[in-house]
């Protein structure tokens, strides 16, 4: 027993203001038990270890790592341009965005642009791959909740989104849409077409799934006051994204920081007040419309010119170091990248959003139930093999 | 018969093809993929890139009114330099709890974006430790780095930003780097047990703890 308690007592204090006191043992109702890492609704390898009295959780501990692959030594033993590819398997279910943060990354450290044609596209992949994101999330989170039915709604609206992917550069998931300079594929024939079909056809499915869960009796009483965050938790603890949003902090990187082509477009960004669990999802539903809108004006401004900057064969940055983040789907996605000068990066840090953010899991969950873990661990959006990369 | 003119049939094409294709292209097509000739390969794209070199940007001296108030305060201990619009200091090891908590407190870098390691091995102080730090009121990024020799330790900011806590974690556990303070430093993406730290530059890519492997997998080895 006293070995279990060791393992808690420090790890999962999050040093916020927080009411638990240590104490040396556990009381006859306390225990602790495992949760993950093959449990279905940790969306993947994560491990948690929860200290309840009863129902009631009294502090966690994460356990990570299961999917690490040293992503960042591999970098270290690839080129510029052979390291693109790995960075989709990372957040692999926003595998476009993170190509675009890296592939950003390497042309400021080269000081090259990508053409305002190559940036329109890459607006249009990233804000669809932001939508297939929120709709794998939504469905997922749903499910965990017990809501069996949003899964099948997002999961087949998301098909559409994947086939114009496929379409454009023959892959679904991990694109690898992008190259450092802009991009290595012309829009096929048709993709305009598609795009705002797409346009079309999805604003009624998200009313579809707001019919589903806005109101729903069981929905709300599942998310509301769950998991509740403050503003200033999130900016101690670097939590960015919808959930820092959700606590009712205005701050995006698309308007923040503009990247790629997104000064010239007109969007919201939604804020929440209360920072629980329904604030969360009310933000990333809005999040889906307001990305549609970037599309709208994106693939209907789609300028000609060349797709490709101007960019040497073999990519060799002069010596110096970088930092740029976006942001993706889960918050701030940033790369900070050394470079020697020669044709491989010295040392490429990747700073994920989902790793930071579940750092927030333990003050979220201390006082809630067990179940109400289970929706703290979907609202957080968290992809394992980002987390652990 | 058959048999015969089948493969005699093949190798004529190619062996006209082969002194047609190779001869104009074995120089620039193999050198331009650059994969198995890499002799070849530098020449013909460093020449592009040589001269881009000189012109290419260099770290600038950065002034500001917070550069000049540290400065003040603190002598030659900073070190204020821009590259490509970013700015950064290098502040001198002794300095690194003070300067952090004052750019949280008195300049507002409320949100300790990340924080990093890289290692230099010929260097005499190996490591270069970086904290990215953001400012929500001045929306405002800055990069503070200091150097540190192998096994010195360098005060943990948990107390400064609480999310430093897994990042602190992170980089002992790929670089080895103790952080003082820290309230449960230990390794948080590879397992307990493993020895060696990946991260670091003297840690081959294949390289792996085969003991921990062997004891804890029970197979001979993870390639």
């Amino acid at each position: 027993m006293k070995d279990s308690m060791d393992e808690l007592s420090n790890g999962a204090v999050s040093h916020l203001d927080l009411e638990t006191p240590e104490k040396p043992y556990l009381d006859a109702n306390e225990l602790i038990i495992n949760m993950g890492p093959q449990h279905p609704a940790t969306h993947g390898v994560l491990r948690v270890i929860l200290k309840l009295d009863g129902e009631k959780v009294l502090g966690t501990e994460c356990v990570i790592g299961y999917l690490h692959r040293g992503v960042e030594k591999i970098a270290e033993n690839r080129t510029y341009t052979m390291f693109n590819p790995y960075v989709d398997r990372m957040d692999y279910v926003a595998a476009v965005s993170n190509g675009l943060g890296y592939c950003e990354a390497v042309e400021k450290l080269l000081n090259v642009e990508a053409p305002p044609r190559a940036q329109y596209i890459r607006v249009v992949l990233t804000e669809l791959n932001r939508i297939a994101s929120h709709q794998l999330w939504l469905g997922t989170h749903a499910l965990d909740i017990g809501a069996m039915t949003p899964l099948f709604y997002t999961f087949r609206d998301r098909e559409e989104i994947l086939k114009i992917f496929e379409r454009y550069c023959g892959a679904r998931l991990t694109t690898h849409a992008f190259r450092i300079g802009g991009c290595q594929y012309e829009t096929y024939a048709g993709f305009e077409k598609d795009v705002k079909n797409f346009l079309a056809f999805f604003p009624p499915k998200i009313d579809e799934y707001e019919a589903l869960l806005t109101s729903n009796r069981i929905w709300l009483e599942r998310t509301k006051n769950v998991g509740v965050i403050s503003g200033k938790d999130c900016i101690a603890l670097g939590v960015t994204g919808p959930v820092l949003r959700a606590s009712g902090v205005k701050w995006d990187l698309r308007k923040a920081q503009p990247y790629a082509a997104y000064s010239k477009f007109d969007f919201e960004i939604p804020v929440g007040e209360n920072g629980d669990t329904y604030d969360r999802y009310m933000v990333r539903m809005i999040e889906m419309r307001q990305s549609l809108r970037i599309i709208e004006q994106a693939v209907n401004g789609i300028p000609e010119g060349p797709i490709m900057g101007k960019v040497p064969k073999v990519i060799k940055p002069p010596v110096g170091e970088i930092y740029h983040s976006i942001e993706a789907p889960k918050g701030e996605l940033g790369y900070f990248i050394v470079s020697d000068g020669s044709t491989q990066p010295y040392r490429v840090r990747v700073r994920p959003p989902s790793f930071v953010n579940l750092q927030a899991l333990d003050i979220m969950v201390r006082g809630m139930l067990v179940a109400d873990v289970v929706a703290v661990i979907g609202t957080l959006d968290i992809v394992l093999g980002e987390v652990d990369r | 018969m058959a048999e015969e003119s089948k493969p005699l049939v093949p190798p004529t094409p190619e062996g006209e093809k082969k002194p047609a294709a190779e001869k104009p292209a074995a120089a620039p097509a193999t050198a331009s993929p650059a994969a198995p000739a890499k002799p070849p390969a530098p020449p013909a794209t460093a020449k592009p890139a040589a001269p881009a070199k000189p012109t290419g940007p260099v770290p600038l001296p950065w002034t500001s009114p917070l550069v000049e108030k540290y400065r003040r305060q603190y002598g030659s201990g900073i070190d204020a330099l821009t590259y490509l619009g970013q700015n950064y200091l290098n502040v001198d090891r002794s300095l690194i709890p003070d300067i952090l908590r004052l750019l949280r407190d008195e300049e507002q870098f409320d949100y300790c974006v990340d924080i990093t390691a890289v290692h230099y091995p010929k260097r005499e102080r190996q490591f270069d430790v970086v904290w990215i730090l953001y400012s929500f009121p001045r929306n405002e990024r800055l990069r503070v780095k200091t150097q540190i020799a192998d096994g010195a330790s360098i005060p943990s900011v948990v107390s400064i930003w609480p999310t430093a806590n897994w990042l602190e974690r992170e980089v002992y556990d790929m670089f080895g780097i103790q952080f003082d303070g820290h309230p449960d430093l230990k390794r948080i993406l590879l397992p307990d047990g493993w020895k060696g730290h990946p991260l670091r530059k003297d840690y081959g890519i294949l390289q792996q703890d085969k003991e921990w492997v062997q004891v804890n997998l029970g197979i001979e080895s993870g390639q």
